[in-house]
This record gives structure tokens, C-alpha cells and sequence, in this order.
């Protein structure tokens, strides 16, 4: 049996003390992950953007500088944007988190592999680019390490966690956009998300 | 015969660089992301300065596009800045903002347009237009100093009263198109 860690045990555990934390999802797997936890007005589950979930924390990070903002995506998402982790790292927002599940996998596409399985090391590129805090994760005892880290030391970090590449059942987080991104806005600015 | 004006010369003679700046303000705007471009170094040096707008360097265009809809949940305003090569890096990222309505106002400075000297700028600039349209976005064009701070005004107004993504291009003859042959000889260009 494959000792990698499990995907949704893995979001679980790091979403288990959220508090007011906003969290974006990539595209696919990630999106369903976050959702399978429950549905949540703070998340920000993606149905498209490909390699743009790490920009959209980065503005939210930007524009709520108080609270701890989480990305949640794919290697491959995460391999489409890899020039975002330069911007991040210049900006160096003390409250943002990205966090890949690298299943070394497209998994919605039919399970073709990804660089990360043939030699690309992202947790290494994320320190190259400047991200200083970063680190490669593929065990419980790692995972719970760096979850204690996140809630508790302020700077941009990087995580990267080696996961099995299951087929599990998919979990739709609401489907329209517009409404995802409004409930979100009322969450975080209350009803005068509204009226700006 | 006289020496014609270079384009760094003519590019720092613009007027439109100060009142945008001053726009962006009156509209509270925050996040300003950039793909530089010679025809935005101006405004660019003003946001630089401005302690109340922060300026986001990106990699690549559709970045600020991400960026900007992640400005905008949480709570700020921004716009994004890029030459209209730069237009073709976004436009699957513009799916973002079309699809969920958000603001989003770019401001493109126009290359393979009037009087243009680099064939590489011609396949993007020539359809800048018509690429925006034809995923929906709204597009305005200025095409003189005088008309670029009320077409950005509109633009503005337009994005962030109706949540949907906007264009101003501004055209070329504004900026005075660059000339290799004479940047080969001259010291003191941009």
C-alpha cells in the first residue's frame, strides 16, 4: 500500500484551525478537496483561471494584510504560473500560504504525469525565486510540523506535499462564479461589499 | 533639416501620465501591476512614488489579471498596466473575470500600430481591438495626449460601476513610435 500522504486527510489537517483564514483552490482536485471539508463563504474554489490561483492570493493577501490567506492547488496549476512565486517572493506578504498538492499527476484529464514526477523540484524553485520558507513535505509527522509552523510564524511560505495519486470521488463546490465571489466579498467586507 | 524629436523626448513631453496618476487616486485605487512598457514609464515612476498604491511586478500579463480579482475579494481596486503584446499573454485569464464579473481596467499602450519599425509587434498589435472584443471585454482607444485622461476616466467609471473588464488602448502616435535605427545611435534613450 502507498505510504504517500492522502490527499483530503492532508486539506483537513490544514484547514482544521482556519479561523477567519481566506482560501483559495485551484482548478480541479484542489477545489474539490477544500470542498469536501465543507463548503465554506472564505473559500475561493476555482473552475478555471489555470496558473493564476497563486495571483489571486496575492491580492487578497495584499488587500487583507491581517489575515492569513491559504492557496490550495495542483502541481500542474502550479506549473502553469511558475513565474507567480517570483511576484510573490517580491512582494513577500507576511500572510500568505501556498500550499501544492503534488500528485505528479493532470488528474482530471486522465492521470498524464507531470514534470514534478520527471525531475522538476518545486519546492526548490519556490526558494530560488526567493521564497525562503519553503519546504517539501511527504510524511504525517511533516505535515503536522508544518501545520504548526503556519499558525504561528508570519512570512509568504511554501509547501509542497507529495500525495497519492487517487481517483476519488469529486465534491462540486457551488458552480457559478458570480455567487462564489460575492459570498466571499460579504464574508470578508461584510454588506458594504456592496455598495463599493 | 530639422532634427526630429526622439521618442524618449516626446514620451516625457506627455501630459497624461500626471492626470491618470491623479485619477487613480480620486478613484482609490490600490494594487497597480505592471508589465513595463516605454510608454507607461512615466505613470509608472508616479505610482513608484505614491505611497498610497502599492505596484506589483509580474512575470507576465495574465498575472495582474489573477492579481487584480484577487485584489478585488479582498476588498481593493487596482488596474494593470502592459503594451498590447502583452494583451495575447491574458486572455484565457480574462475567463476569471468575465465569468464571475469582476472589475478589471487595463491600461495598453499600443506597439505595432502608427508608424511601428519592429514586424514583431505588428501580429498583436494590429489585432490588439479586435482580440478584446472578441472575448467581450469592453474597449475604449485614445489616440492623443488630450483624449487619454477622459477616456481612463470613463474606462474607470465603466469597470467598476458594471463589474466587468475593460480596455483603453492608447494609441502609439501618443508615445511616438521607437526607432531602432536611430536608439543604435543615440546615448541618452530610454
Amino acid at each position: 500500500m502507498s505510504k504517500l500522504l492522502k490527499r483530503r486527510a492532508a486539506v483537513k489537517q490544514l484547514l482544521a484551525d482556519r479561523g477567519d483564514m481566506l482560501v483559495v483552490a485551484g482548478l480541479g482536485a484542489p477545489a474539490w478537496d477544500i470542498t469536501s471539508i465543507g463548503d465554506h463563504p472564505n473559500n475561493f474554489p476555482l473552475w478555471g483561471a489555470m496558473g493564476g490561483a497563486v495571483m489571486i492570493g496575492l491580492g487578497i493577501a495584499l488587500a487583507q494584510p491581517k489575515r492569513r490567506v491559504m492557496v490550495i492547488t495542483g502541481d500542474g496549476e502550479m506549473l502553469m504560473g511558475l513565474g507567480s512565486l517570483a511576484t510573490v517572493a517580491v512582494q513577500q506578504p507576511k500572510n500568505l500560504a501556498i500550499v501544492v498538492l503534488d500528485n505528479e499527476r493532470y488528474g482530471e484529464t486522465g492521470q498524464q504525469l507531470t514534470h514534478t514526477g520527471m525531475g522538476t523540484d518545486l519546492a526548490a524553485v519556490a526558494r530560488a525565486t526567493g521564497i525562503e520558507r519553503s519546504s517539501l513535505v511527504r510524511t504525517g509527522e511533516q505535515l503536522r510540523a508544518v501545520c504548526m509552523d503556519l499558525a504561528k510564524v508570519k512570512g509568504t511560505q511554501f509547501v509542497q506535499l507529495k500525495v497519492d495519486p487517487e481517483k476519488l470521488p469529486i465534491v462540486l463546490p457551488p458552480r457559478e462564479a458570480s455567487y462564489i465571489k460575492n459570498r466571499f466579498r460579504i464574508s470578508v467586507l461584510g454588506e458594504a461589499a456592496l455598495h463599493a | 533639416m530639422k532634427k526630429a524629436a526622439k521618442p524618449a523626448a516626446s514620451a516625457a513631453g506627455m501630459a497624461w501620465p500626471k492626470t491618470v496618476h491623479a485619477l487613480f487616486k480620486r478613484e482609490n485605487i490600490r494594487q497597480v501591476a505592471i508589465v513595463p512598457d516605454a510608454g507607461h514609464s512615466q505613470l509608472i515612476r508616479l505610482i513608484e512614488a505614491d505611497k498610497s498604491m502599492r505596484l506589483v511586478r509580474l512575470t507576465t500579463e495574465e498575472e495582474g489579471v489573477a492579481l487584480l480579482a484577487g485584489a478585488w475579494l479582498g476588498g481593493e481596486r487596482g488596474v494593470l498596466l502592459m503594451q498590447s503584446s502583452g494583451v495575447g499573454n491574458c486572455i484565457n485569464m480574462l475567463s476569471l473575470p468575465l465569468a464571475a464579473n469582476f472589475p478589471l481596467l487595463m491600461l495598453v499602450t499600443m506597439r505595432g500600430d502608427h508608424g511601428e519599425f519592429n514586424a514583431a509587434q505588428i501580429p498583436m498589435g494590429n489585432n490588439t481591438q479586435r482580440v478584446l472584443e472578441a472575448i467581450d471585454v469592453v474597449v475604449r482607444r485614445a489616440d492623443r495626449d488630450h483624449e487619454v485622461a477622459e477616456t481612463v476616466s470613463g474606462a474607470l467609471r465603466l469597470t467598476f460601476n458594471t463589474f466587468r473588464p475593460a480596455a483603453v488602448l492608447i494609441g502609439q502616435q501618443v508615445m511616438g513610435a521607437k526607432d531602432f535605427r536611430k536608439l543604435t545611435k543615440d546615448d541618452d534613450h530610454e
